[in-house]
């Protein structure tokens, strides 16, 4: 299973994490792991998904997500396959 | 899995740093292009790399978009002209042809440069070498994206001076015939020695003989990172430092692998090497320079320079061969002037002359690169420069080159903006005393002995 990781970046308000949450539900990705912080009013969260189970591909889901990060909850959301951060870190 | 600390610290290295894979570099042979006819030559190499390069471009995007990490150039490589159009072109014009050809090609693929023009004569030039190296004035001054080297040496050959003192007219004349645009012509026009066959680095870079029909080389970068993780260690000892830069490399190279491994896949054309060279950009925060002067000295060219850019140079070398399966192109710290801020800040304050770059190629990749020159230099002293840097190369057993703009009409202390890449640099002052009678010499300087190292 290839798994993907997401990251949201920007000024912390209400509702960040469900409108993230709600979209990974709807296109049917499974979240894994997440972990979340606030350091002086800026949310940062990274989640480790899989996205097998969707039926959009990665390119849409990571358009989709960066879309609806950036219109409806101002924020930055960044999509990479997990593969960067293993090789980087892995041997 | 990953845990969550590593996210960051990749991300942040990318975004903060400046991380990035400096280039795909998909190598085309073109021997089986040959032709006798001119016009059939030219369709023949367009379509070869319209063909084999039609997905190059769109490959980077996808692959930039899954993995988040910018691929700053696509760029291709092709079997050196001179030997290609060996049998189609009957005279300069007709080589020029060639170079038309091929900007048109890579306009077609959306590549930002194509590289190859080029011939290598180390030990001597055919009809069409030098054919080609007549050609590169006009060439460079009807293209936009094609870049051209010539190698002028090697270790096991020793130095072709005929070629050299060719070359030196060359480099002015090609100044001269662009000098509308600050003579742009010669940024695009490497004389290498021991040039490596598989270099994806412009302006360098060509497809060598000894390659397979189509390879795919990728070029990493990252001089940003290693000065960030540098600052983090200021004031340790020389063994933290050298690991340190050791770990850095290692986990810039390891993206550059797997950039390289997934491009391969994507296109279906076998993966040749990762070049390990830290190769800076003109961007606040992505110089070598920078990360000279992290390392305690007050400026580039500073004594002590050519010591720390040794150290640095090795230990990219010893944790880039650990991440990559191949290794190869010019593997070395890029110490090119107009692409580095701290490098143009050097010159401009004093701290960096040309002889004491000569002397920073000695242990680094790849020579004097980017250099602004007055446009008043004659040409012998241009040759005089390129066979001091091949001597180093042939000696030593590097490769060592000279991109050097003699540009036209400006003189010292002016500066001079090329743009985007290739970035903006201070005219230096060069040693005017005579060396032509030197360089007029006919010939050849013989092969070095390989014993009696000293």
């Amino acid at each position: 299973m290839k798994k993907t990781v997401i990251t949201v970046l920007g000024k912390d308000k209400v509702g960040i994490i469900a409108g993230v949450c709600t979209y990974l539900a709807e296109h049917n990705v499974n979240i894994l792991d997440l972990a979340q912080t606030i350091v002086d009013g800026m949310f940062n969260m990274t989640m480790i998904v899989d996205i097998a189970t969707s039926e959009d591909s990665f390119l849409d889901l990571s358009e989709g997500l960066a879309k609806m990060g950036e219109e409806k909850l101002g924020v930055q959301i960044k999509m990479q396959q997990e593969d960067i951060f293993e090789a980087m870190h892995r041997i | 899995m990953v845990n969550l600390y590593e996210v960051h610290e990749t991300n942040s290295m990318i975004e903060k740093q400046n991380l990035d894979v400096r280039t795909i570099t998909l190598g085309i042979s073109l021997l089986d292009c040959a032709a006798e006819d001119i016009q059939k030559f030219n369709q023949n190499i367009y379509e070869k790399i319209t063909r084999t390069a039609k997905d190059l471009v769109r490959t980077g995007e996808i692959i930039q978009k899954e993995f988040g990490i910018p691929i700053v150039n696509k760029r291709i490589s092709i079997t050196p002209a001179a030997i290609a159009a060996g049998s189609a072109a009957k005279s300069v014009e007709d080589m020029v042809s060639v170079a038309v050809t091929l900007d048109k090609a890579a306009a077609e693929t959306g590549v930002n440069f194509l590289g190859g023009y080029s011939a290598i004569v180390s030990k001597g030039m055919t009809t069409a070498d030098e054919m080609l190296i007549r050609s590169i004035p006009q060439a460079m001054s009807e293209t936009n994206n094609v870049c051209s080297s010539v190698n002028v040496g090697s270790t096991k050959t020793g130095l072709n001076m005929d070629a050299v003192r060719l070359l030196g007219q060359v480099v002015l004349e090609t100044a001269e015939a662009t000098k509308d645009a600050d003579s742009i012509g010669c940024a695009k026009l490497v004389v290498f020695c021991n040039a490596p066959d598989d270099n994806p680095f412009m302006a360098g870079a060509f497809h060598g003989v000894s390659e397979a029909d189509e390879i795919i080389n990728v070029g990493v970068s990252g001089p940003g990172v290693v000065k960030s993780v540098l600052e983090d260690i200021r004031g340790a000892d020389f063994e933290t430092l050298c690991e340190t830069v050791k770990k850095t490399a290692f986990k810039i190279t390891r993206v550059g692998q797997l950039v390289a491994k997934e491009a391969s896949k994507m296109l279906g054309i076998p993966f040749g090497i990762v070049d390990l060279s830290l190769a800076p950009t003109p961007a606040i925060g992505d110089s070598v320079a920078d990360i000279l002067c992290e390392m305690g000295l007050e400026m580039a060219g500073a004594p002590g320079t050519t010591a720390a850019l040794a150290l640095l140079n090795d230990q990219v070398k010893k944790g880039g061969v650990m991440a990559s399966s191949y290794v190869g192109g010019l593997s070395g710290a890029f110490i090119p002037v107009s692409e580095d801020a701290g490098m143009i800040e050097a010159v401009q304050k004093g701290a960096l002359t040309l002889e004491k770059l000569e002397a920073m190629t000695c242990v680094c990749s790849v020579g004097l690169d980017m250099i602004a020159i007055p446009g008043d230099v004659k040409a012998t002293t241009i040759s005089g420069i390129i066979a001091d840097e091949a001597a180093i190369g042939m000696i030593n057993q590097k490769t060592t080159a000279v991109r050097i703009i003699p540009v036209y009409g400006k003189k010292e202390g002016e500066m001079v903006e090329f743009g985007g890449l290739l970035g903006s640099a201070p005219i230096m002052p060069v040693n005017r005393f005579d060396c032509s009678a030197f360089i007029n010499r006919t010939g050849r300087i013989p092969a070095p002995i390989h014993s009696f190292k000293n």
